[in-house]
């Protein structure tokens, strides 16, 4: 997608050319298609784990890898998919997108933009890296509990500075969003008519703003009660091993909603467009929104509901947490609201909104479950968990994000993708991402726990039908790199508007838009 | 009966699904619901389990019906033209208020549920459970019993990486101990999980519930178990390498069997203490011979069988530790290294760790040549 917008900027032409104009560029398309790169980078990296833990487990007994190693998998893998390739992911989708949708020509902040991105491979070298050292890479979980994290090796400062690093490349991310969205919008682009899409991101910016420093100030005080002889987390010391839980789930439940909302975004643009119908209820969606991400701070402890807290606490915290499932739950009716009495087609981007919508609410109808204490006490830990949680971000998140890079491809290319190949490749990570992970659900409540390497025979029948589908997924994943490439190649001649139902700014422009997006601010009636 | 009911619907609803998913289809072995379990509270959560799936199935039917329905007729190849309605505030007023009954609906179930879960008082007995890297140990607190819980040796031999045993041949793979927690039936049976080393969870799932084992924290259950039987469960926190290999085993017993498995207990630990008097003079051989099983019972996991350790353990063999002041060796023994996963091995006995640093010294091809007197534990270390 680069060589074709580059070719349409005549008075850019004093720009770096090769390499040194990705390293250089403030251009919010070129940090956008970096970003996008870099999150399917590490999209196939993170898969390579997951395939490595499928593996293993495909059959009862250890046949690959040793315990410790599997740990550093499951770690690392949740690592990598978690801040290497969901959330650049929709970072990059804001860079693209956001600008030409308020009409406005770049990003409000162009350098901390570049800096913002430049951060992320070195972050992801330091993570990686740590296979390399003695004591291997971490293995305590993605969650970092203490104690059990103070017993990583030499790759624990690594660890650290890691997240720190992607955490600081998250808030500028974060303050550039707000920045651009608040400072420059069109004339009559007023905020309540700004798309969805825009406004799921000001309120994810927000929640990043303020859970980063929080993940950043619980592994700051890991470090110390590693290095520099504090207590926070040590019994022995006088500290308190839970209240590393309670502040690393009071970033970690509003990080859910931050890989989740522009998510909501993406669909709220895709659904009306192929259904040729206005979003259905478009201030409840922003009413909606901006209520989840409140209740994403009031719910954390859902978490922990075995860590032992006192009654009162564990019935806050289930009360809280199933409110979600109401402003959850109208998103949801407004986009089948939407549809109905539509005009639909149903083109790839059309197809992953819909198995978003479906595939997402069974993420969240298992989310509900979770959310009811006394039934949490015998799901926590098994495999129901991961089955929820990989619901809601592998056809929820993950989805959305194919969803959105088919939809907006021939915007940024301007060619049209192979319709063909991209329904293929719908259906089959459809189905098989379900024979991925639906059977988990029964392994979880048959009394599978999460984190282990080897299992008792009486779970062998589901993990092999699920690292069947594990498999199966995966490869389906290389079809995807494959019509990208090909897109952004070549292929038919995308229109400005693309799709038939598409309206706003950003489908007024070329297709691939010039490089200053609005270089005259548009007027918005 | 009810929930017979709803055991069968839901069974068929899935079956039904797993044949459109799996086309060789559900056999009926294929485990696919929460178990019952053996207690009031498993029963209860169990029922709030499947009244919540039901909420969720019927919910589903009637969003994904009204989805697919418009999927189907609402399409522009059937020449349909897209109407114009974007708006109904009635509409959004009425789908809000519904969800939020029906979450009422739910939480006086479950609010009824967690208030008897968390109420642990009046016990009729109570045992304190500690999580380890990686076994359990169970202490009756009005018997002075206690005594530590690891996983069964076939199944430990077997789960090593290329170990060449078929696991399937083996009873209860990874789900059996050498000392299972017996407990009597009908009685109420307060737990207090902790932990010695990094926070690991109890559970097993016919009693309904796991419980977080923290270190510094106590913890308190309850349980009472209505049939007797051999209830298996594992450890639920990710606790480090060995986590998938610290199972649980409760064996519920009449309240007469109960007693006679006490008195035994009382009987075999008192005889264990009089052979593992700390005050008599020890023999070399005596020490090594000892040490051996104490090492192969809680060292070769990490520090392996030829003693050299693995990635992150430091080898004992040839090691300055081993092999140098022993006055160190004891220290690391005993209370750990912290910051590494060396952990403290202080609650084991006084000939057990004299024993097993004198036979690290003289083993692995370390020759210090000293021993270290259960004596010298008791008297300067206790």
């Amino acid at each position: 997608m680069s060589q074709s917008h580059a070719a349409h900027d005549e008075h850019h032409d004093h720009a770096p050319s090769g390499l040194m104009r990705w390293v250089t560029t403030t251009n919010h398309k070129d940090i956008g298609t970096l970003y996008l790169s870099f999150s399917l980078l590490m999209f196939f990296v993170g898969g390579a784990m997951a395939m490595v833990i499928r593996a293993e487990l495909f059959q009862p007994g250890l046949q690959f890898v040793d315990p410790q190693f599997f740990n550093s998998m499951t770690t690392i893998h949740a690592l990598v998919m978690i801040f290497g390739a969901v959330m650049p992911a929709f970072v990059g989708l804001a860079n693209w997108m956001v600008p030409m949708m308020i009409g406005a020509p770049d990003m409000a902040l162009p350098r901390m933009n570049n800096w913002s991105f430049w951060l992320l491979p070195f972050a992801f070298t330091l993570l990686l890296s740590t296979f390399f050292m003695p004591g291997g890479a971490p293995a305590g979980g993605w969650t970092m509990y203490a104690p059990l994290v103070m017993q990583t090796g030499d790759a624990f400062p690594f660890l650290i500075f890691a997240v720190h690093i992607m955490g600081i490349s998250s808030i500028m991310g974060a303050i550039n969003i707000i920045a651009t969205v608040f400072n420059m919008r069109a004339p009559g682009m007023t905020f309540m008519k700004l798309p969805l899409f825009v406004w799921t991101w000001i309120i994810t910016a927000f929640l990043l703003i303020a859970s980063m420093p929080v993940l950043a100030g619980a592994v700051t005080m890991l470090l110390t009660d590693k290095f520099f002889g504090t207590s926070f987390f040590s019994a022995a010391g006088g500290g308190d091993p839970v209240m590393f839980q309670h502040i690393f789930w009071f970033f970690g439940h509003p990080e859910v909603y931050i890989m989740i909302l522009p998510a909501f975004g993406v669909v709220s643009a895709i659904v009306p467009t192929f259904a040729r119908k206005p979003l259905f209820g478009y201030s409840s969606m922003v009413y909606a929104t901006a209520s989840i991400a409140f209740l994403s701070f009031i719910v954390w402890a859902h978490h922990m509901f075995t860590v032992g807290m006192p009654l009162a606490g564990e019935l806050f915290f289930m009360y809280t947490t199933v409110l979600i499932a109401v402003p959850t739950g109208v998103k949801v009716f407004n986009w089948v609201a939407t549809m109905w009495k539509g005009s639909m087609t149903f083109e790839t981007p059309m197809l992953f909104a819909l198995g978003f919508i479906v595939m997402f609410t069974i993420g969240g109808f298992s989310g509900l479950m979770l959310g009811v204490t006394p039934a949490d006490f015998q799901y926590h830990d098994t495999y129901f968990v991961v089955a929820h949680f990989h619901y809601v971000l592998v056809t929820g998140a993950v989805f959305s994000i194919m969803a959105a890079a088919y939809f907006w491809l021939p915007k940024w290319t301007g060619h049209m993708y192979d319709e063909k190949l991209g329904k293929l490749h719908f259906w089959l990570s459809t189905i098989f991402v379900n024979v991925l992970f639906f059977p988990q659900h029964f392994l979880g409540l048959a009394g599978m726990p999460r984190r282990i390497p080897d299992y008792n025979v009486q779970f062998a029948d589901w993990n092999m039908v699920s690292s069947i589908g594990g498999f199966l997924f995966g490869i389906s994943q290389l079809l995807f790199a494959y019509i990208v490439i090909k897109c952004v190649r070549g292929g038919q001649k995308a229109t400005s508007q693309v799709w038939e139902g598409a309206h706003g700014l950003e489908w007024t422009l070329p297709s691939p838009p010039p490089y200053h997006s609005f270089t005259t601010p548009p007027v918005v009636k | 009966m009810i929930r017979r009911i709803q055991h069968r619907g839901f069974v068929a609803a899935f079956a039904a699904l797993c044949a459109l998913l799996w086309p060789f289809g559900a056999a009926a072995d294929w485990t696919l619901n929460m178990r019952q379990g053996v207690t009031s509270i498993s029963q209860e959560v169990y029922g709030l389990h499947m009244i919540i799936l039901w909420v969720c199935v019927v919910i589903g039917i009637i969003v994904f019906g009204a989805m697919f329905w418009s999927i189907l007729h609402h399409r522009k190849s059937k020449g349909v033209q897209a109407a114009h309605f974007h708006e109904n505030t009635l509409v959004e007023i009425v789908w809000t208020l519904i969800p939020f009954g029906i979450l009422i609906f739910l939480a006086v179930p479950a609010t009824k549920a967690l208030i008897n879960i968390e109420n642990t008082g009046n016990a009729d007995l109570t045992i304190k459970v500690t999580g380890y890297q990686w076994k359990w140990r169970y202490e009756y607190i009005d018997e002075g019993v206690s005594f530590f819980s690891t996983l069964e040796s076939k199944s430990n031999e077997a789960r090593h990486l290329k170990s060449g045993i078929d696991v399937a041949t083996i009873d209860n793979y990874l789900l059996d101990v050498d000392n299972p927690v017996v407990v009597p039936v009908g009685k109420k049976i307060r737990f207090l999980t902790t932990a010695n080393d990094v926070i690991h969870a109890w559970w097993v799932p016919d009693l309904g519930w796991k419980r977080d084992a923290i270190p510094g924290f106590i913890n308190e259950s309850w349980a009472r178990v209505e049939k007797a039987g051999v209830y298996r469960g594992q450890c639920a926190e990710l606790c480090g390498k060995d986590h998938g290999f610290m199972p649980i085993v409760v064996v519920a017993k009449e309240e007469a069997d109960y007693r006679k498995w006490v008195e035994d207990q009382k009987a075999a630990q008192a005889a264990a203490l009089q052979a593992d008097n700390p005050d008599r003079e020890w023999a070399m051989e005596e020490l090594m011979a000892k040490g051996e099983s104490v090492y192969n019972a809680n060292c070769v996991a990490c520090h392996q069988a030829d003693g050299k350790g693995m990635a992150g353990v430091k080898p004992i063999a040839g090691s300055p530790v081993a092999t140098g002041d022993v006055a160190d060796h004891i220290d690391v023994v005993m209370f750990g290294r912290t910051g590494t996963a060396m952990a403290a091995f202080s609650q084991l006995g006084d000939a057990d760790i004299a024993a097993v640093i004198t036979y690290q010294r003289n083993s692995f091809g370390n020759a210090a040549g000293d021993l270290v007197q259960p004596s010298t534990i008791k008297n300067e270390y206790r």
